[in-house]
């Protein structure tokens, strides 16, 4: 008897299928949200080459309120973004100290950490 | 009283189906059984047309993956008592063509798994009398967790970007590369690298993580790949940034 393999398609809601490729599409998401507000600093770069005035009604859009409503979005989806990221981090870059390997939540924890100085010099260097 | 589980087998009988259907099977239930016990009573008792493959009955021969429930897993890993909830759906490993009910075409795993060169390359040819090559334990520590991989394709099962692109070289062949590019005895990588760094090796892999939550072995295919994208992105600069490089 001649061969005959049955082929099956992936279906459009495989994603939906199991929790972890709803979190995977949530975390692929996230680039959105993180372009986004990219493109929002940008815009602020140009009016900032504009002029005092520019820069003053650029400040004005973003204090209002669906502007601040838009910006806790982005903010809330790059937390999450990072924070699935740092977890992942151990596998990506496994390191070892004389031989031994350094556990993975010392290197989640350092990632962490550099996260906390980097935004500290921001926030000295923001005057705040 | 005996108890009974029902198992929900998707078969394909490719002389008499146009498509694969459910049919349904009740099997006396018992505490120490596996899901390949279940099949082997319905093969040995109920229906002997069943078609699946298995071996060894212990997670070593990588025979027996198969989509229990949805997820992919060995059957002889898999107890019947962690099922007591309902019945059992048990479909043929997902992202591959069906040859007869829980039997799959491998054949394009067996030629990306051959694409990669998954033995030692050496820096030179020895003669015998040179003797052995030595290792260190510390050089083995760096890749042995890639050496358990038993090949039994749950981690292509469970990969969505291995059933959205079947030219993607997947997560058990490329941890293989790794594994022999991480052991010091061999001199291949850059022999590997075209088909490892390339667009269906390592960068359609998105990380989704999957291949290493399914993997029975504990092999972390995903890891091995993560670490491949750094060291090709590396050799990429190192290739183009350094004085005296080759391009």
């Amino acid at each position: 008897m001649s061969r005959r393999p049955y082929i099956r398609k992936v279906k459009r809601s495989w994603w939906l299928s199991h929790r972890r490729y709803v979190v995977y599409m949530v975390r692929e998401l996230t680039s959105l949200f993180v372009g986004l507000y990219c493109a929002l600093l940008m815009v602020g770069l140009v009016r900032l080459a504009q002029g005092h005035a520019a820069w003053d009604g650029f400040l004005a859009v973003l204090s209002s309120p669906l502007a601040v409503l838009f910006q806790l979005i982005c903010l809330a989806f790059a937390a999450y973004h990072s924070v699935t990221w740092f977890a992942l981090t151990p596998k990506a870059m496994p390191l070892a100290l004389r031989g031994e390997p350094i556990p993975a939540k010392a290197i989640v924890g350092m990632h962490y950490g550099v996260w906390a100085v980097i935004s500290l010099i921001v926030l000295i260097a923001a005057g705040i | 009283m005996s108890e009974n589980v029902t198992l929900e087998i998707l078969r394909y009988r490719p002389e008499l189906d146009s498509e694969p259907h459910f049919q349904t099977y009740s099997i006396p239930y018992r505490d120490d059984w596996v899901v390949l016990d279940g099949l082997n009573y319905i093969k040995d008792c109920v229906d002997a047309t069943l078609a699946y493959r298995w071996s060894c009955h212990m997670a070593i021969c990588g025979s027996c993956g198969m989509m229990i429930n949805g997820e992919a897993k060995l059957a002889c890993h898999a107890f019947l008592r962690d099922y007591r909830d309902g019945v059992i759906r048990i479909e043929p490993l997902d992202h591959f063509p069906i040859e007869r009910d829980l039997v799959i075409v491998m054949d394009s795993f067996i030629d990306k798994l051959s694409s990669v060169k998954p033995y030692v390359i050496a820096k030179r040819e020895k003669s015998l009398s040179d003797g052995e090559n030595l290792q260190t334990p510390l050089q083995l520590m760096a890749f042995k967790q890639y050496t358990l991989c038993i090949n039994c394709l749950l981690c292509y099962a469970a990969c969505p970007q291995c059933g959205l692109n079947e030219s993607f070289v997947g997560p058990a062949a490329l941890a293989l590369a790794h594994r022999y590019n991480l052991d010091s005895r061999d001199n291949g990588k850059e022999q590997r690298a075209d088909v490892v760094a390339s667009n269906d090796g390592i960068w359609e892999c998105t990380f989704v993580g999957a291949c290493s939550e399914v993997c029975p072995k504990h092999v972390d295919p995903a890891a091995a790949i993560q670490q491949t994208k750094i060291s090709a992105s590396l050799d990429w600069f190192k290739a183009r940034l350094l004085p005296g490089a080759r391009r």
